[in-house]
């Protein structure tokens, strides 16, 4: 059986879930490795959360957020987008591929957006093959 | 009269210590506890606590962390023996300073201490065995173990070795079989430096702190990693009195499990919301070591297996 691998994807209320949503009443079709959870800000998700997302079984972390300038609490992006950056550089440090992370910005108008970064992100995982946590 | 034990892993000695320095304090712990087994005060063997009876001893510590085949028998043993068991300090409780060594495999920390270390000099290229024809060591564990990864622990002194006011704390509680103590909030709290902190913060560049004069001002306004934010208070802020950042000994604050992505986050959050992208990765980029700066006392918790091994 091929792998399919397990996506967790963190998606801000305001923006990359109403783009979800958008995908989904546009009928456009996205893998189903993606498992979604609604946060009210990309600010909001903490390191901890997407360290505990690979520790539980994810081989990969998606987060979604408003286009920069465009968020709803004002700045919430720009610290999501900082801790990427450094959650990454920790990845690196421990072994891990940093290319399992990985964030977007998506309108709450850009349903194909969502669609497309979603199968690429996929595909990318699939490359990388199943998390060092899995094994 | 309560039982106590006390034992020595994988450590630096500091939490041994520790214990003596309470001082004179140490003679009225002695006066309503008698010591059963602490190797490096006195001496005891190992036959003696074999032959100690199951759940004798009332409070067991055991400080410093399982790197030895010898550190995790006695562990198992104390655990047998002990009706409460200690981790004592950061090393038993986190992994410490030498859990940072579960970034690097067995060869590699070999190779190191005993071959390229720039302060080695050796010849010969001598490396120590497990075995010879008449002697067996115990055998060097793959990754450095935390106590609680081997044994179930009933309660964890933290700290570096335990400053005295948590470990006066701590014995207190523990001599009348109180597995709960020590404060619940943030270092923050109980800093001297606490009424320089502004309400805003923010980050440009990080400094190391030898990179710049010390203004006695909070250092995280100084632009200095100060993981006191993230880390538990007790005490008292012996490093920041002394001009020097938290680097993070006492652990999390008990509600919180992971303290170095929670200073991550909260660093993140710190560095100025008009810089842009570029800037951004340049000022993150100037932490050279994440592991080390965030997880300086707890990367055994991280990566209790090792360095995980991503295939491409």
């Amino acid at each position: 059986m091929s792998f399919e691998p397990k996506i967790v994807a963190f998606l801000c209320n305001w923006c990359a879930y109403a783009g979800a949503d958008m995908a989904g009443t546009s009928r456009l079709k996205y893998p189903a490795n993606v498992v979604p959870i609604r946060v009210m800000c990309s600010g909001r998700i903490d390191a901890e959360f997407i360290i505990d997302a690979f520790e539980k079984g994810a081989d990969g972390v998606f987060i979604g957020g408003c286009h920069p300038g465009d968020c709803h609490y004002v700045s919430g992006n720009y610290r999501a987008r900082r801790r990427v950056e450094m959650v990454k550089k920790l990845l690196s440090q421990m072994g891990v591929n940093e290319k399992r992370l990985r964030i977007e910005w998506v309108s709450a108008t850009e349903g194909k957006k969502f669609a497309t970064v979603i199968e690429e992100f996929v595909d990318e995982i699939k490359k990388l093959g199943p998390s060092p946590w899995r094994k | 009269m309560i039982k106590i034990a006390m034992y020595w892993g994988a450590g630096c000695g500091g939490c041994d210590v520790s214990l003596l320095g309470l001082h004179e304090k140490i003679l009225d712990l002695l006066n309503e506890a008698e010591i059963v087994f602490w190797p490096c005060a006195m001496d005891f063997k190992y036959e003696d606590l074999e032959k100690m009876e199951d759940k004798s001893i009332d409070v067991a510590f055991y400080n410093g962390g399982i790197r030895t085949e010898e550190n995790e028998e006695i562990a198992k043993l104390l655990r047998k023996k002990a009706k409460i068991l200690v981790a004592y300090g950061s090393c038993a409780t986190e992994g410490c300073v030498i859990g940072l060594a579960n970034l690097y495999d067995k060869k590699d920390i070999f190779e190191t201490v005993y071959l390229k270390n720039e302060t080695t000099k050796n010849d010969e290229k001598i490396v120590p065995k497990e075995e010879t024809d008449d002697l067996k060591l115990p055998e060097f564990l793959p990754y450095l173990k935390t106590l609680e990864q081997v044994v179930e622990v009933d309660a964890s002194i933290p700290g570096c070795p335990p400053p005295m006011p948590v470990l006066e704390d701590a014995l207190n509680a523990l001599l009348q079989g109180k597995t709960k103590f020590g404060k619940e909030v943030a270092l923050c709290d109980e800093c001297p430096r606490k009424d320089t902190k502004p309400d805003k913060i923010e980050i440009s560049r990080f400094y190391r702190w030898h990179e710049k004069e010390d203004n006695g001002d909070c250092f995280l306004a100084q632009n200095m990693i100060c993981m006191g934010p993230a880390t538990r208070a007790g005490c008292g802020g012996e490093c920041i009195s002394a001009n020097i950042p938290c680097t993070g000994c006492m652990g999390p604050v008990p509600k919180v499990r992971n303290q170095g992505t929670s200073m991550l986050s909260a660093i993140a959050s710190l560095i100025g919301e008009e810089i842009d992208e570029e800037t951004e990765k340049e000022i993150i980029n100037s932490i050279e070591d994440f592991a080390g700066t965030f997880y300086k006392f707890s990367t055994a918790k991280l990566l209790p297996e090792g360095r995980l091994k991503d295939e491409s």
